[in-house]
C-alpha cells in the first residue's frame, strides 16, 4: 500500500513540474511581448507570484473554499447515522488515522467527493440525492471510493492541480485580452526597435500560440491523470469493501441520474465520483473528459469474478480495455493477498419513486435542522427550526404534541 | 590502513542497515498491536449493544427464548475469552448466534416497524461490519509483519530480538462470513 502511495506521489510531482513548466513558459513569453525585450524574466516572476499566492490559499483554505463553493454543510451523526457508520467502517478498513469529517450537499443529483490536505484532516461530502437513492451496500461502495482518494493522497493533489490549471487559464486569458486591446502599443514597440523587429514578431506569434494552447495542454494533462485516479480509487475501494457489486450498482444508479448538480463547476468537476456536469448538445470527446466512461468502470467491476485484489482489477482492466497499460504500479501488485469476494444478501426492498422523494426531503430537512417527532397516531411531524411554538397540533388526529426542540 | 578504513565503512553500513530493519520490525509490530486494539474496541462495543438489543426485543419475541439465551451465553463467553485463538472462536459463536437471530426477526413485522429497534439494528450491523473490517486490516498487518520476520535478512534480527509471529484472526464458520452483511 505504501509503495502505491509513493508511486502516486511521484506521478503528482511529474505532473506538477510539467504544469509549472507551462506556467513559466507562459510568463516568459507574456513578459517578452508586453514589456519588450528582456521582459521575460519579469513575466516569469509575475506568473510564479500569482501561482504561489493561489497555492498558499489552496493549501490553507482549499478544502473550505471547495466545500463552501459546493454548498456543503457539516452534519452530526443524528442527521444520518447510517452514513456516519459507513464512513467509520471504511476508515477502519483503510486504517485511517482519523475519521474524516462528513458533509452533506442539499442537492438531488447523486454524487460524492473527498477533499482535505492529508488523511488526518480530510472531508467526505455526499449529496442528499445519493443518500436517498442508494442502499447500504452501494453507499458503502461509494464511500470506499472516496476514502481511497484520501489514502492514495489524491485529495491535496487534485486541489493543487486544479489551482495550477486555474492560474494557467487566468494568465492566458489576460494575455489574449491584453493583446486585442493593446494591439496598438505592440506595434509601437515594433516601430521603435529598429533591428529587433523580426525577432519581436516571432516572439509574439510564439506567445500567441502558447497562450491559446497552454490551457488546453494543461487541461489534457490534468484530465489524463484524474481519469487514471478514478480507476485507481475504484480498485482500492473494492479492495476495502471486498464487494465490487456494491460500487458497480451504485455507479449504475448514478449514471441514470437526470438531474444537474448545480453547485459543481469545471474546476471542481474532477473531484466528484462521476462527472457532475451533464453533457448538453455536443458530445464531449473522450480525451477532454475528467472521468472515464461509467459504463467501462462498471464493466471492469462486474468482471472481477475471482477476487478483489489490485492484481485482479489490473487483469480485468486490461481485458476490457484490450491493452496492456499499467494502471497499478508493480509495487502494488506484489505482496499479493488472496482476497475472496464476500457474497452479500441484496436487500429486496426497493424504494418507489415516491418513497425516494420522501426520503430525500427528510434528509434535506434534517440537514437544515428540522425537528422530527412521532405523534401517537403514527404520523411523523417535521417542524422547521424557525417554528418557535411549544406545541404542535397533529394534522391527522388533532392531538397536541410538545415540540421537543424548544 | 586503507583496509582498516574499508572494514570500518562496511561495519558502519551493515550497522545502519540493521538499525533500519530493526525499526521497521518495531513499526510493523506496533501496527499489528494497533489493529488488534481496533478489533477489541469494536468487539467491546458489540458486547455493550447486546443487552440493549435483548431488552428491546424481549417483549416482542416471547417464543424465541432459546435464540435470545444463546446470544446472551455466547456474549458472556466472548467477554471472558482472553487469548487471540479463544477470542476468535468465541466471537465466531456470538456472530453465529446473531446471524440466527437476524433470520428469526423476519417473522416479526411489528418489531421491524419499531424505530428504536431499527436504529439499534443499524448500530449492530455497523458494529458487525466494523469488526470484520478491523479484522481484515489486522490480518493484512499480520501478513506484512510475519512476512518480514520470515524473510532474509530481517529474519536474523527478528530471531536476535525475539520478534515472534502473530496469529491471524480467522473466521471459522462459513455462515459468519456473511453475517456482518445481512440486511435487516
Amino acid at each position: 500500500m505504501w509503495e502505491l502511495i509513493q508511486a502516486n506521489r511521484r506521478k503528482s510531482i511529474i505532473l506538477f513540474l510539467a504544469m509549472g513548466l507551462i506556467l513559466i513558459l507562459l510568463g516568459f513569453f507574456l513578459g517578452e511581448t508586453f514589456l519588450g525585450q528582456g521582459g521575460g524574466p519579469f513575466g516569469i516572476f509575475i506568473a510564479v507570484i500569482i501561482w504561489s499566492i493561489l497555492s498558499l490559499v489552496s493549501y490553507f483554505a482549499g478544502s473550505s473554499i471547495i466545500l463552501s463553493l459546493s454548498n456543503a454543510k457539516e452534519v452530526t451523526k443524528d442527521v444520518h447515522p447510517q452514513l456516519f457508520n459507513i464512513v467509520e467502517e471504511m476508515s477502519i478498513a483503510a486504517n485511517l488515522p482519523k475519521i474524516p469529517k462528513i458533509y452533506i450537499v442539499n442537492e438531488q443529483a447523486p454524487n460524492a467527493f473527498a477533499t482535505g490536505r492529508k488523511p488526518e484532516d480530510s472531508v467526505v461530502a455526499v449529496t442528499a440525492g445519493l443518500l436517498s437513492q442508494l442502499n447500504r451496500d452501494e453507499l458503502q461502495g461509494v464511500i470506499a471510493h472516496e476514502i481511497s482518494h484520501i489514502i492514495n493522497r489524491d485529495i491535496l493533489f487534485m486541489t493543487f492541480a486544479g489551482i495550477m490549471l486555474g492560474a494557467i487559464v487566468i494568465i492566458s486569458e489576460v494575455f489574449l485580452r491584453g493583446y486585442w486591446i493593446g494591439g496598438g502599443s505592440l506595434n509601437r514597440y515594433k516601430n521603435k526597435s529598429s533591428g529587433g523587429g523580426n525577432e519581436q514578431i516571432i516572439i509574439m506569434v510564439f506567445a500567441m500560440i502558447l497562450a491559446i494552447s497552454a490551457p488546453i495542454l494543461a487541461q489534457l494533462l490534468y484530465f489524463a491523470i484524474s481519469r487514471k485516479r478514478e480507476y485507481l480509487a475504484d480498485a482500492s475501494g473494492v479492495r476495502l469493501t471486498r464487494y465490487p457489486e456494491g460500487l458497480a450498482s451504485a455507479l449504475e444508479k448514478l449514471s441514470q441520474n437526470r438531474f444537474n448538480l448545480n453547485s459543481a463547476n469545471k474546476a471542481t468537476a474532477g473531484m466528484y465520483i462521476v462527472n457532475p456536469i451533464k453533457k448538453t448538445g455536443m458530445q464531449i470527446s473522450d480525451l477532454s473528459s475528467t472521468h472515464p466512461p461509467i459504463s467501462e468502470r462498471i464493466k471492469i467491476l462486474r468482471g472481477m469474478m475471482h477476487g478483489v485484489d489490485f492484481a485482479d482489477y489490473q487483469t480485468v482492466y486490461n481485458k476490457i480495455k484490450n491493452n496492456s497499460e499499467k494502471l497499478i504500479p508493480d509495487s502494488g501488485l506484489k505482496n499479493k493477498i488472496d482476497i475472496p469476494i464476500v457474497t452479500q444478501i441484496k436487500d429486496a426492498a426497493k424504494l418507489t419513486k415516491k418513497e425516494e422523494q420522501r426520503k430525500l426531503g427528510d434528509i434535506v430537512m434534517n440537514v437544515n435542522g428540522y425537528n422530527f417527532f412521532n405523534c401517537k397516531c403514527g404520523v411523523t411531524i417535521k417542524v422547521p427550526p424557525t417554528f418557535k411554538s411549544k406545541s404542535v397540533k397533529c394534522p391527522r388526529c388533532g392531538e397536541i404534541n410538545i415540540n421537543s426542540a424548544n | 590502513m586503507s583496509a582498516f578504513l574499508i572494514f570500518v565503512i562496511v561495519v558502519a553500513v551493515v550497522a545502519m542497515y540493521a538499525v533500519q530493519i530493526y525499526n521497521s520490525l518495531v513499526r510493523l509490530r506496533n501496527q499489528v498491536k494497533n489493529a488488534w486494539s481496533q478489533i477489541d474496541v469494536q468487539l467491546k462495543r458489540r458486547h455493550d449493544l447486546i443487552p440493549n438489543l435483548i431488552e428491546t426485543v424481549k417483549g416482542y419475541m416471547t417464543h424465541e427464548r432459546d435464540t435470545l439465551e444463546n446470544i446472551t451465553k455466547a456474549r458472556s463467553a466472548a467477554v471472558d475469552a482472553s487469548s487471540v485463538g479463544d477470542k476468535s472462536k468465541a466471537e465466531s459463536e456470538l456472530s453465529g448466534a446473531l446471524h440466527k437471530f437476524n433470520l428469526v426477526v423476519e417473522n416479526y413485522p411489528d418489531l421491524k416497524a419499531n424505530q428504536n429497534f431499527l436504529s439499534l439494528q443499524e448500530e449492530l450491523t455497523s458494529t458487525e461490519n466494523k469488526i470484520s473490517f478491523a479484522r481484515q486490516s489486522y490480518n493484512d498487518q499480520v501478513l506484512f509483519y510475519n512476512n518480514k520476520i520470515e524473510m532474509f535478512p530481517s529474519n536474523i534480527l527478528a530471531g536476535m530480538f525475539n520478534f515472534t509471529k502473530e496469529e491471524f484472526f480467522e473466521i471459522e464458520v462459513e455462515a459468519e462470513r456473511e453475517a456482518p452483511k445481512v440486511k435487516f
